[in-house]
C-alpha cells in the first residue's frame, strides 16, 4: 500500500507545485498591482501544500528523499501532474479559468480528504481547504468580470474555455495508484467530485454569460508522465540551478 | 526600497509669509500634517514626487528579484522569495495610497513612471545575475533602504510616516533573510562562496550610491530638512550604512571591494568609522540618467504588463458599471 500511496501523493504534490510555479511566473507582470499581490498569494498556498505533500511522500517512501529531491531531481517523464496545471499562463483570462477549474475540483476533494484514514493527510487537507475556498472566490470573480465585461474581454474568456476545457476530464480520473489509495480509504475518489465541480463551474459560467462547451476530445496522460511540451521547459528552468550544484545546501 | 537622496524640496510657493511661518511652527512642534490640513504648495509637490518615486521603486524593484523566483534552488527559498517580492508590491500599494491623499491618482503616477517623467531608485537598473544576488540585494539594498526609511517613520506628513512604519518592519525582515542567504552561501561549497563574493563585488558600489550625491553636491535638501521630510543628510546615512555593513561582511569572510577602505578614528565625532574610497559618480549619473544596462528593460517590462493588462482593467470597470446599472434598475 505504501508504494501506491507515495505515487498518489506525488501526483497531488506535482499538481500543486506546477500550478504554483505557473502562477509565480506572473509576479511583477500582472494587469494591476492588486493582482501582483493576489497571484503570489495563491502561488504560495499551492507551493506550501506541495511541500507538505512531498515531505510526507518522502517520509513514507523511506529512502531519504526530501521535498527538494522530489521537486528538483525528477524529470518530465517522472512528473505526474495532470495536464491542466502545466498549461502555459496564456492571458489573464486563461490563468483565471485554469485556476477556477483546478480549485473547483480541489475544494470538494480536500473537503472529502478531511475524512481520510490518514492523519497527516487530514492535516494537509484542513489547511488547504481554507485556502482553496479563496482561490475559487478570486478566480470566479474574475471569470465573471471578464465574461460579462467588455466585448473584448468576453472574447478572451470564450477563447480560454476553448483552450482549457479539454483538460478538465483528467481531474476526475484516478491512476491505478490513486485508485488503490482511494479503495483503502486514504484518499477521496476523484470521480465523485464531478457533481460538485460541475455545480460550481456551471453557476460561474451562467453569471459570466459563458456557454458551457460541447463535448470535446478530452486530453489526458499526465499521470503516466505523458505531458505536453511546456512542462519540460518549466522544469528545465525550475531545476537548473539546483541541478548545477549537486549536493549543495541553499 | 527608496529613492536615492535626489529629491530636494521644491520651495516655490505662493503662500504669504504668515501662512508659511504658521506651517513651519507646526512642523517645529513635531505636529503631524494630515491630508485635510492646509499646506504650502511646495510641500505638497515635494511629497508627491518623493512618495511617488518611492512607490515606483518598490514596483520596479519587483523585477530584478522576480527574475529568480522561477529558478530558486529550493522550495523553501522559492516560497520566501515569492513572499518577499509580494511584500514589495504591498509597499508600493501603501505608498501609492499615501500619495493619493495628496490629490494625485495611482493611474497618473503610473503613467508618469512609464513615460519616464517620474524616476525610481537607480539600483534596480542593475541586473541580478546569480542566486547570490538575491541574498546580496536583501542584505545590502534592503539594508540601505532601511537606513533611509527609518527616519521617514518620523516624517512630518502623517500618512507617509504611518506607511513607513509598516514598510520598515518588513524591510528589516528582508534584510535579515538576505543576509541569511549570503551566510548559507559563504559557508557552502567553493562555487557558492565564489558566487557570493562576485555578487558583493557587483552590488557594493551601487548600494552605497543609493544614498545619493555627497552633501556638498546635493541641491535643495535644506528645505526638505526644514520641513522634516528628510532628517539626515545623504553622507550621514551612507556612513551609518557602511559602519553597520563592513563588520557583517567580515563575519562572513567576504571582502568589501573597496581597496581604499580604512578605519578612521576621526569619523563619527571621534567614535571612529570606516572611511570609504572615492565613489564613481560618473557611473552613478550615467545610470540615473538612463544609461544602465537594465533601464530600458525595466520600463519596457512595466509598460508591457500595463499595456497587456489594459483590457482586463477595462473589463473590470465595465462589469462594475453593468452591475451598478442592474442594481439600480432592480430598485
Ligand atoms: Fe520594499
Ligand atoms: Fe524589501
Amino acid at each position: 500500500m505504501s508504494e501506491v500511496f507515495v505515487t498518489a501523493l506525488l501526483e497531488l504534490a506535482d499538481d500543486h507545485l506546477v500550478l504554483g510555479h505557473r502562477l509565480s511566473e506572473w509576479c511583477g507582470h500582472a494587469p494591476m498591482l492588486e493582482e501582483d499581490l493576489a497571484l503570489p498569494n495563491m502561488a504560495l498556498d499551492l507551493i506550501g501544500a506541495a511541500r507538505g505533500l512531498y515531505a510526507y511522500a518522502g517520509s513514507i517512501e523511506g529512502n531519504g528523499r526530501g521535498e527538494d529531491d522530489l521537486a528538483y531531481l525528477r524529470g518530465e517523464r517522472e512528473y505526474l501532474n495532470c495536464l491542466l496545471v502545466e498549461r502555459e499562463n496564456g492571458d489573464f483570462a486563461q490563468t483565471m479559468l485554469r485556476q477556477l477549474y483546478f480549485a473547483g475540483f480541489m475544494e470538494p476533494y480536500w473537503q472529502a480528504a478531511m475524512a481520510s484514514r490518514d492523519e497527516t493527510l487530514r492535516g494537509i487537507a484542513a489547511k488547504a481547504v481554507k485556502e482553496v475556498a479563496y482561490h475559487i472566490r478570486h478566480a470566479a470573480e474574475w471569470v465573471v468580470r471578464l465574461g460579462d465585461g467588455t466585448e473584448e474581454s468576453a472574447r478572451h474568456m470564450a477563447e480560454a474555455v476553448e483552450e482549457l476545457h479539454r483538460f478538465t476530464d483528467e481531474l476526475f480520473l484516478s491512476s491505478p495508484a490513486a485508485a488503490a489509495a482511494e479503495a483503502a480509504g486514504l484518499l477521496p475518489a476523484r470521480a465523485e467530485m464531478r457533481g460538485a465541480w460541475e455545480a460550481t463551474l456551471r453557476a460561474v459560467f451562467a453569471e459570466a454569460r459563458l456557454d458551457w462547451p460541447d463535448a470535446v476530445w478530452p486530453q489526458k496522460g499526465g499521470r503516466e508522465g505523458a505531458h505536453g511540451e511546456g512542462l519540460g521547459h518549466l522544469l528545465a528552468e525550475m531545476q537548473s540551478l539546483h541541478r548545477a550544484h549537486p549536493g549543495a545546501v541553499w | 526600497m527608496y529613492s536615492q537622496g535626489l529629491i530636494g524640496a521644491d520651495g516655490r510657493t505662493k503662500e504669504d509669509a504668515a501662512f508659511l511661518a504658521a506651517f513651519q511652527a507646526r512642523i517645529d512642534a513635531e505636529e503631524k500634517i494630515e491630508p485635510k490640513d492646509a499646506m504650502p504648495e511646495g510641500y505638497r509637490r515635494t511629497l508627491i514626487r518623493q512618495i511617488g518615486q518611492h512607490a515606483h521603486s518598490e514596483i520596479v524593484g519587483m523585477l530584478p528579484e522576480g527574475n529568480w523566483i522561477t529558478r530558486a534552488p529550493s522550495l523553501r527559498r522559492k516560497a520566501a522569495l515569492l513572499a518577499k517580492v509580494q511584500d514589495e508590491g504591498g509597499h508600493g500599494l501603501y505608498l501609492y495610497s499615501a500619495a493619493e491623499t495628496l490629490g494625485v491618482s495611482r493611474e497618473e503616477m503610473t503613467e508618469e513612471l512609464l513615460s519616464g517623467k517620474a524616476k525610481y531608485s537607480s539600483i534596480f537598473n542593475y541586473p541580478t545575475l546569480s542566486w547570490a544576488d538575491i541574498g546580496i540585494v536583501g542584505w545590502l539594498v534592503d539594508g540601505a533602504a532601511i537606513m533611509n526609511q527609518i527616519p521617514l517613520c518620523r516624517c512630518s506628513y502623517g500618512p507617509y510616516a504611518r506607511a513607513m512604519i509598516r514598510v520598515c518592519k518588513e524591510e528589516s525582515f528582508h534584510q535579515r533573510q538576505g543576509y541569511e542567504i549570503v551566510m548559507t552561501l559563504a559557508r557552502g561549497t567553493e562555487a557558492q562562496k565564489a558566487m557570493a563574493q562576485d555578487a558583493l563585488n557587483r552590488w557594493w558600489w551601487p548600494s552605497i550610491m543609493m544614498f545619493g550625491p555627497h552633501d556638498s553636491e546635493s541641491a535643495h535638501s535644506e528645505q526638505s530638512m526644514a520641513w522634516k521630510i528628510k532628517r539626515f543628510s545623504n553622507d550621514a546615512l551612507r556612513q551609518k550604512f557602511i559602519d553597520a555593513t563592513v563588520p557583517q561582511a567580515e563575519f562572513l569572510g567576504l571582502t568589501v571591494p573597496d581597496p581604499d577602505m580604512v578605519w578612521d578614528e576621526g569619523l563619527n565625532d571621534g567614535k571612529g568609522g570606516y572611511r570609504h574610497g572615492p565613489i564613481d559618480w560618473d557611473e552613478f549619473w550615467r545610470v540615473v540618467k538612463g544609461g544602465g544596462v537594465m533601464n530600458r528593460d525595466r520600463i519596457k517590462a512595466r509598460k508591457k504588463a500595463w499595456d497587456e493588462g489594459a483590457w482586463v482593467r477595462e473589463a473590470a470597470r465595465a462589469h462594475a458599471a453593468k452591475r451598478a446599472a442592474r442594481k439600480m434598475a432592480a430598485e
